[in-house]
């Protein structure tokens, strides 16, 4: 078992689907679980996933989503998206997928390093407090490019 | 594949996976870890006592069961077994990688 060529891996989360949010948070773990370093910085819809009162209530999207096999039409419809994020939650669970919450926790503990942007914070009119406390600081774009600038570092946009 | 730890020939995989635990001995594992560049304290051998535990009770291990597990928290585990805990953690137990991603 060599040490990995990939030291480093950064994710910016920008959508708050479930699908979206545990592909980051299964990444990042996956890469600590291998002994790389991995952070996220969370920007835009992401923020969802790090605000306190709202990350246990992600949904997945049923409307625009050809992988639902519904008509759009019936994606639409009121409890829909509740319906369908229940079922997903209920299968996570059987796979022993973690809720978002505790997942955070887990990628904080495992050294998983998370940064909130602060143009997004801004334009959502949020303070530190409303984020988790993992949250390591809030920063720029270019403070995270920063973070990047070494050999053997890779960068994804979710 | 076979490979000779503490003095004993034991069978293991490519990435160096004991492929029977009949064959794990206490020292054998020391062994492991020294390649593995970690270094045992009695905290991590509670660590092993724990996979075995959870490998006997054919238990599926994970990073959620480390944490659940009331012996280590997280932050604990990745310092213990520094460079991925999980797999470093099992390969000197005797036992095969984890399958779970988390």
């Amino acid at each position: 078992m060599g040490k990995t060529k990939v030291r480093k891996m950064l994710f910016i989360l920008s959508k708050a689907t479930i699908e979206n949010v545990y592909a980051a948070f299964i990444m990042a773990n996956g890469a600590r679980m291998e002994g790389i370093e991995s952070e996220i910085f969370f920007t835009f819809f992401g923020l969802e996933a790090i605000q306190k009162k709202k990350l246990e209530h992600l949904r997945v999207a049923t409307v625009g989503n050809p992988a639902m096999h519904i008509p759009t039409m019936l994606g639409g419809l009121p409890g829909m998206e509740a319906l369908a994020t229940k079922m997903m939650k209920k299968e996570m669970e059987k796979l022993d997928m973690p809720p978002v919450g505790e997942f955070l926790e887990i990628l904080s503990g495992s050294g998983c390093r998370l940064w909130a942007c602060k143009l997004a914070v801004d334009m959502f009119h949020l303070k530190k407090d409303d984020l988790i406390d993992e949250v390591e600081d809030i920063i720029t774009i270019g403070d995270f490019y920063a973070r990047a600038d070494q050999e053997n570092t890779h960068l994804l946009f979710i | 594949m076979q490979k000779t730890l503490a003095q004993v020939k034991v069978n293991v995989n490519e990435e160096g996976y004991l492929t029977d635990f009949n064959q794990w001995t206490k020292e054998i594992g020391a062994e492991i870890a020294k390649e593995q560049e970690v270094e045992m304290t009695d905290k991590n051998w509670k660590v092993i006592d724990y996979i075995h535990d959870k490998f006997r009770k054919e238990e599926a291990l994970s990073i959620r069961g480390i944490k659940k597990s009331g012996v280590i928290n997280i932050k604990e585990f990745y310092k213990l077994f520094p460079g991925g805990p999980l797999k470093k953690a099992t390969m000197i137990a005797g036992i095969p990688k984890p399958k779970s991603p988390i």
